[in-house]
């Protein structure tokens, strides 16, 4: 198996060449997209399965404040709480990043005090990602010296709805060299698609390759900003992307639904279709994470009704 | 009788009620209900531990809003209860008849207690505060005043053989104090209380106030016992041995227990015990200002 993009050396050469390459790719079948997604969520998962489930859902968060209002103290406690997600039982897992704006990068990487979770940037003018590449770039960089190990950029939208695809594959080739640190190792890439402004699952299809072929680490459904976040279809679209792309240039993409998942159905359901769509490999939080805040609370409810048998309550998670 | 005039029966389904929403239940089950004279009426909806689970949460959500209406304001949804309850009157004395062995006179009497009762606990909104609130003398300069505040989202097991009179006799207290109420309707006779739900639908009831499930009080009771959402659990209806099992589940996150007591005559004068039974009190200590060189600043 090929494990390099020489294959698609070609792709990315001209403008014209992308966008032939980029639609010829097999159009999306909506209907059946979304009835394979519906199909999958109905799978029960119950007692064993669904404490495994949980857990790994847990490790899978990415604890998420991106409001104009976080305080360095939110994002303390937010820290605190990715450390300890439930502090009444230690055996519940950490998750896997705190995701915040570039400037509480720092006092995040503090709050943490060397934890085993990961500091997550948004960069790139988040959410809209209206603004000149230099700006963009700066953006990246800074948050990079801060100290993020993860950086979630977004894609200029406006320009591939026009499409202006090299435009696009070429700001996230920018961005990934901008977040090589001095020293030579580098913060893993999320690329963010805003799925909700895509319009088209053709257009999802197309956003995802060429993320991919950019060199994006992960790929990510929205910015959580917009009415339409991660639904279980066009999170089962970017995992088929990444499924084919492993399997033509044996290079493994990570996938981020984010946005609008709060309960532990819902998370349990997108557990389910990676599962179902590029299995096991991608069941660590290396591969797949969630996009997330009150998600956690809900999980943390679940896993004290299964671990004491009795239904919890809001009253014992924390208010965030 | 002509044959075109014939008409096939229209069996009503039962079905429960809630967060405003009429549900059946989760599982899918149902159990069959019968008369006094062991004839079948419907079957009603066997309700599971989730139905409950959905309850609680739907109570929990309503318990804002319905806390934070004004008392007098929930005194008038109260009466507005009464008055829709009034024009299917014909609807409930049927049932309770049926549900119950009575004549239609008595029936007719039950009911009529029953609205009476939606009345009168419509008066009690908005004075309850000031008979177990008020003003408390303290050796200091402050003003000292004690007020009820509603407990939260409480459980009711409905009492199993007054099936309506006795099941607002319960509900009643719980929501006219602001609380939201899940509850379990008599296991035997659970259709006044189903249809219950239809009239709190129309009655500017905010969903999720009150939540009425049919089925076994001993399935769903200790789930709702021990959850740790809900605030309180009135055992009207429960055995000694179930209200014992309960009572010891209640105990983890210290919820308030109203123990069941023998009611006689449902239609007797109901007291406000059942109200205070649901009630917190929260006290404010507030300044008079300094005291003056009288000794006195009022």
């Amino acid at each position: 198996m090929p494990t390099t993009l020489t294959a698609f050396a070609d792709v990315t050469t001209s403008d014209s060449a992308l966008r032939r390459f980029l639609h010829g790719l097999p159009g999306v079948d909506a209907v059946g997209l979304e009835a394979r997604a519906a199909a999958l969520g109905t799978r029960s998962i119950k007692t064993t399965a669904k404490a495994y489930a949980i857990d790994l859902a847990i490790s899978m968060i990415d604890l998420t404040t991106l409001e104009g209002a976080d305080t360095p103290g939110k994002v303390r406690a937010l820290a605190a709480k990715a450390v300890h997600p439930d502090p009444t039982d230690r055996t519940t897992p950490m998750t896997a990043a705190v995701c915040v704006y570039p400037d509480m990068v720092a006092t995040a990487k503090a709050a943490l005090n060397g934890a085993d979770v990961k500091v997550a940037s948004v960069a790139t003018a988040f959410p809209a990602g209206r603004a000149a590449l230099p700006v963009k770039l700066a953006d990246t960089r800074d948050a990079v010296a801060a100290g993020a190990d993860e950086i979630d950029m977004v894609i200029d939208r406006g320009a591939f709805l026009a499409g202006r695809y090299l435009e696009t594959y070429e700001l996230i080739k920018a961005v990934k060299e901008a977040c090589v640190r001095e020293d030579g190792t580098a913060a893993r890439l999320k690329v963010i698609f805003e799925t909700g402004e895509l319009s088209t699952y053709d257009n999802i299809r197309r956003a995802s390759w060429i993320g991919m072929l950019a060199g994006a680490d992960f790929i990510k459904t929205s910015t959580g900003k917009v009415g339409v976040n991660a639904t279980p279809a066009n999170t089962l679209l970017m995992l088929e992307a990444v499924r084919d792309f492993k399997a033509q240039t044996g290079i493994q993409i990570g996938v981020k639904p984010a946005g609008g998942i709060r309960t532990t159905k819902d998370a349990i359901k997108f557990l389910v279709l990676v599962n179902e769509t590029v299995g096991e490999d991608w069941l660590t939080n290396e591969w797949f994470r969630f996009g997330a805040s009150s998600l956690l609370n809900d999980l943390l409810m679940q896993r004290q009704k299964l671990s004491t048998g009795r239904y919890s309550g809001p009253d014992y998670v924390t208010v965030d | 009788m002509s044959e075109s005039s014939v008409r096939l029966n229209v069996f009503k389904t039962y079905k429960l009620y809630v967060g405003g929403k009429f549900p059946r239940s989760e599982s899918g089950r149902v159990y069959e209900v019968s008369d006094s004279k062991g004839k079948w009426l419907a079957n009603a909806p066997l309700s599971s531990r989730k139905d409950a689970r959905d309850a609680v949460v739907a109570a929990r959500k309503a318990f804002g809003g319905w806390a934070g209406t004004t008392a007098y304001n929930r005194g008038q949804i109260l009466y507005r209860i009464a008055e829709m309850l009034e024009g299917r009157r014909e609807q409930f004395v049927r049932e309770v008849g049926e549900a119950e062995g009575l004549s239609k006179s008595k029936a007719g009497a039950v009911v009529d207690a029953a609205i009476d009762r939606w009345v009168w606990y419509a008066g009690w909104t908005d004075k309850i505060g000031q008979v177990v609130g008020g003003a408390n003398p303290v050796a200091g300069p402050f003003f000292n005043l004690s007020t009820p505040e509603p407990t939260g989202v409480v459980t009711v097991v409905a009492p199993q053989d007054s099936s309506f009179l006795g099941l607002v006799s319960v509900i009643a207290p719980v929501i006219a104090t602001g609380n939201t109420a899940v509850v379990i309707a008599s296991e035997k006779a659970p259709l006044p209380a189903l249809s219950l739900g239809e009239v709190l639908a129309t009655s500017d009831l905010p969903g999720g106030v009150v939540n009425i499930l049919s089925g076994k009080a001993a399935e769903m009771g200790p789930h709702l016992a021990a959850h740790q959402d809900v605030n309180a659990i009135d055992l009207a209806g429960a055995d000694a041995a179930l209200a014992k099992e309960l009572e010891v589940a209640a105990a983890d996150n210290l919820k308030r227990v109203l123990r069941p007591q023998p009611v006689d005559d449902w239609t007797a004068d109901p007291g406000t015990h059942r109200m205070t039974a649901f009630l917190e009190t929260k006290t404010v200590w507030h300044p008079t200002g300094s005291l003056g060189a009288s000794g006195s600043s009022y």
